[in-house]
């Protein structure tokens, strides 16, 4: 013993109405990569705002390097060395990276505001840590892989030797993560410790040195990654077998139901981001967009669901034109659209579920008559997908933002899929959920593909793109650069593809 | 400790109660009798009939503007505008009631028409400019408010009066007041405004909660970007909500023209409905239920606080403090709400 950094011991946490830490134990040793592992909603959050401060727990110790302390606040937090990156960065957007280092602990000469000394020691860790941060560079103006290594250097400014990283690769590219996984190897070669929340089984498999497993605010077990297998933990932690590889049969394509011909579409900002894109989705089949973020694909779906103007080219929706339609429009002819973003675009949070269900139909019989609104029959109806798609939901009536992700993506899911859409447009849809939860969306998926829909995933998700897919078309610079079967591919082609560089044959411009 | 029905009676309750506490602790402070003052403070607001129909009738227009301030900022909107909105309802129901000669079925819904369509129109220019520009509707609001004020006085001044400050009074056949009424009311200037006010209540809530307009209004107000994604037409509500807010605002403008005075006088500044309205609005918790007891809350505390100064010799600057820290409470109540929480918890 002895040689622990963090010790929480017997910690237990309640909010009105649920426990959510009872009695757990986090014991992590000094220069290790330990995650925590969990469900949405499992209690990891809990734990850590615990250990940082923002939260105090109802009972139980917490022990920094063999003392016992009580951690008040976040400051006292800091104090002690432990430094949180938060999933949401903190972050002054128009700020340089410098300067949002020193933010409250602003080094001064003379009264003045000493710049030049905190971006040459900003300079100095990050070379340290090989971070290759530009203590210059604008928080608006670099990437969020930046930003993300912006906010460990902040940490890490105030002395922190033990870093909480809060689902860190959430946001993050393939290639991002990747070098996060690097920076966090060179992090611990220093002797810093860190705590990874996370529920990503690879990410975990890769660096980690041990893993503790939260399932329902209970502690499962600590365990020690190379003796363990994915399996193993993704059990530990849903508490049944998980599949990873989805079972599923040979698609089956028949009519064309999505055409693409030529199409551009131009950002907020007045950039073409889509520029020229030909592509067809048949019945039957999921087609998934791979591609680095920023490729336009945000574009294209929003013009493909009329929610951004597109400047030419054509949309055919089984032969007929959609190009300039309504949102409305477009789905009544039949597109179902899952969002990106499932709380700015997918839910009216503050509405009860079985309000959230009818959001697109709402103005139709039997939802409304003469346009007074039929709540029964609304709540009937919710009650209905609610049991149907197996949303877990203390009742139609709890607001959606009340529900965890995967409960919420579930009810989008529904509402879209019920619709019966000839085209459903699934972007990110397992995004920030854990795996018990995406094992479910992919099956709804491919069920949805065998009753004859044409599905257009985009996903950020190489793992998700090759299990899904039936055909992977790849995006870069506003194009399809690719079209491949996902069992003549591999991870590393889409690789080379997805950066630009055509592996054999020479593209045709 | 308490069911959840008990508590959410027994918030108001207390805070209501602390209001008056404190204001009773200033009272006393500066050497005043809070008993005798208070006793003013009821009697002047419902001693007796006279009192009574007084107070209505200084609570009909501010539900109204109170409804129709809560009604924006469901949508997510800031109607404070309802000011300018007023004046020109008045002045809308004030022409009507001069210029034409109807029969008083006709007359007086044509009035109420009148004045509602003018608070509409007048409240679209924020919310055009908002949907379409994106400029804040609070900025151009105020401007509508101002010009609303002086369009006001010089048309009064101009084409409904010789250049007086008084426009001429309405046709008996335009005016909300009875004999009867005013008879068996001690002669107060209470009219049958308040059965509108009560109505456009009900239809507030009904709007909002029962029809698929409510629907969407409500989804663009909790959230835009979701509203947007369901196919609604974000901008069109926007207008719509505006609108819908001037109705109300502008009815209430109607009440002191075809109600309480029977005329437009040149107005010097604003009249406040539209900005107690805020308050109102608030104070209801943007909900139809809350905005009419908050406006009879507020119109009580005006009415009666007339009488503290003449009555129980509380100067008015000091009892327009006693009526700010009982609002104050009022609105703080999530404190309690809190204290409550905390000691159920403890509790249990």
């Amino acid at each position: 013993m002895g040689n622990y950094v963090v010790e929480m011991l017997d910690i237990r946490k309640e909010f009105p109405g649920i426990v959510a830490n009872n009695n757990i134990n986090l014991q992590v040793k000094k220069g290790e990569i330990h995650a925590l592992l969990g469900e949405n909603g499992a209690g990891k959050s809990t734990l850590m705002n615990v250990l940082f401060g923002l939260y105090q727990p109802e009972k139980g110790e917490i022990r920094i390097k063999g003392e016992p302390v009580k951690v008040t606040d976040p400051n006292v937090a800091n104090r002690l060395g432990i430094g949180m990156v938060h999933q949401h960065f903190m972050l002054v957007e128009n700020f340089t990276v410098a300067q949002n280092i020193m933010l409250g602990v602003e080094p001064t000469k003379k009264g003045v505001i000493d710049i030049d000394k905190v971006e040459r020691e900003v300079a100095e860790l990050s070379r340290k840590y090989g971070l290759s941060v530009d203590p210059k560079a604008k928080i608006s103006d670099i990437s969020v892989g930046m930003q993300q290594r912006a906010e460990i250097l902040k940490t890490l400014y105030r002395g922190a030797d033990v870093l909480i990283l809060d689902e860190p690769t959430a946001v993050l590219t393939p290639q991002e993560i990747t070098e996060l996984m690097k920076i966090l190897c060179s992090l611990i070669n220093e002797g810093i410790s860190i705590i990874l929340i996370t529920h990503k089984l690879k990410e975990i498999m890769d660096v980690c040195d041990r893993c503790t497993v939260i399932r329902k605010g209970e502690g499962i077990a600590t365990v020690n990654v190379n003796e363990t297998t994915a399996d193993e933990l993704a059990a530990l932690m849903v508490g049944r077998k998980v599949e990873f590889k989805i079972e599923k049969t040979e698609a089956e394509p028949k009519e064309e139901v999505l055409t693409i011909k030529d199409l551009k579409v131009k950002d907020s900002r007045r950039a073409l981001m889509v520029k020229g894109l030909n592509l067809s989705v048949r019945s039957g089949e999921i087609v998934g967009i791979a591609g680095i973020d920023g490729n336009g694909q945000s574009e294209l779906i929003e013009a493909l669901t009329g929610l951004r103007k597109v400047e030419s080219g054509q949309i055919l929706l089984n032969q007929q034109e959609i190009t300039h339609l309504s949102t409305r429009k477009i789905t009544e002819a039949g597109v179902g659209h899952i969002p990106q973003d499932r709380h700015k675009y997918g839910l009216v949070l503050d509405f009860p579920i079985a309000e959230n269900m009818v959001l697109q139909t709402y103005y139709q019989k039997p939802f409304s008559k003469n346009k007074i609104m039929s709540f029964n029959k609304i709540y009937e109806y919710g009650k209905k997908l609610i049991q149907d798609y197996d949303v877990r939901t203390p009742s139609p009536r709890t607001k959606a933002r009340a529900l965890s992700g995967g409960n919420q993506q579930k009810a989008i899911i529904a509402r879209e899929v019920d619709r019966s859409p000839d085209l459903l447009i699934a972007a990110q849809p397992t995004r920030g959920l854990d795996v018990g939860a995406i094992e479910n969306i992919h099956k709804r998926l491919i069920r949805e593909r065998d009753q004859g829909r044409a599905v257009l995933l985009l996903s950020f998700e190489l793992d998700e793109i090759m299990n899904v897919s039936d055909r992977i078309v790849i995006m870069f610079d506003g194009k399809i650069v690719a079209d491949v079967k996902p069992s003549e591919t591999t991870e590393q082609e889409l690789g080379l593809l997805m950066s630009g560089s055509q592996p054999e044959k020479e593209g045709d411009i | 400790m308490f069911s959840n029905r008990l508590f959410n009676l027994l918030v108001p309750l207390i805070s209501v109660l602390l209001g008056f506490l404190a204001g009773a602790i200033i009272m006393l402070i500066f050497g005043y009798n809070p008993i005798a003052g208070y006793s003013a403070l009821i009697s002047g607001a419902f001693g007796n009939s006279y009192a009574i129909g007084e107070t209505v009738r200084q609570i009909t227009p501010l539900m109204l503007t109170g409804i129709g301030i809560a009604f924006a900022f469901r949508t997510g909107l800031f109607n404070i505008g309802a000011e300018g909105q007023v004046l020109v309802g008045w002045l809308a129901s004030v022409w009507v009631g001069i210029s034409f000669d109807l029969p008083a079925v006709l007359h007086i819904p044509l009035a109420l028409l009148a004045a509602a369509v003018a608070g509409a129109l007048w409240a679209s220019v924020p919310g055009i400019l908002k949907a379409l520009r994106g400029v804040h509707e609070v900025v151009i609001s105020i401007m509508m408010n101002y010009i609303a004020l002086h369009t006001c006085n010089y048309i009064i001044r101009n084409y409904l009066s010789n250049n007086g400050d008084k426009s001429e009074v309405i046709a008996e056949t335009a005016s909300l007041r009875t004999t009867w009424l005013y008879e068996k009311m001690g002669y107060s200037q209470i009219h049958w405004g308040f059965i509108i006010a009560i109505v456009a209540v009900i239809a507030m809530w009904f709007i909002l909660e029962k029809t698929t307009t409510g629907y969407e209004l409500r989804s663009v107000g909790f959230n835009r970007h979701a509203a947007n994604y369901a196919g609604m037409n974000v901008k069109k509500n926007i207008i719509k909500s505006m609108m819908i807010s001037g109705v109300f605002a502008g009815l209430a403008g109607a009440m002191e023209g075809l109600g309480t005075f029977g005329h437009m006088h040149v107005h010097g500044s604003f009249t406040n409905l539209g900005f107690d309205g805020i308050a109102v609005a608030l104070l209801g918790a943007n909900t139809a239920m809350g905005s009419f007891f908050s406006a009879i809350l507020f119109g009580s505390l005006k009415m009666g606080a007339l009488r503290m100064p003449t009555v129980a010799g509380v100067p008015s600057e000091l009892v327009e403090i006693v009526i700010a820290s009982i609002i104050f409470f009022i609105a703080s109540s999530y404190i309690i709400r809190w204290v409550l929480l905390r000691l159920k918890k403890e509790e249990n």
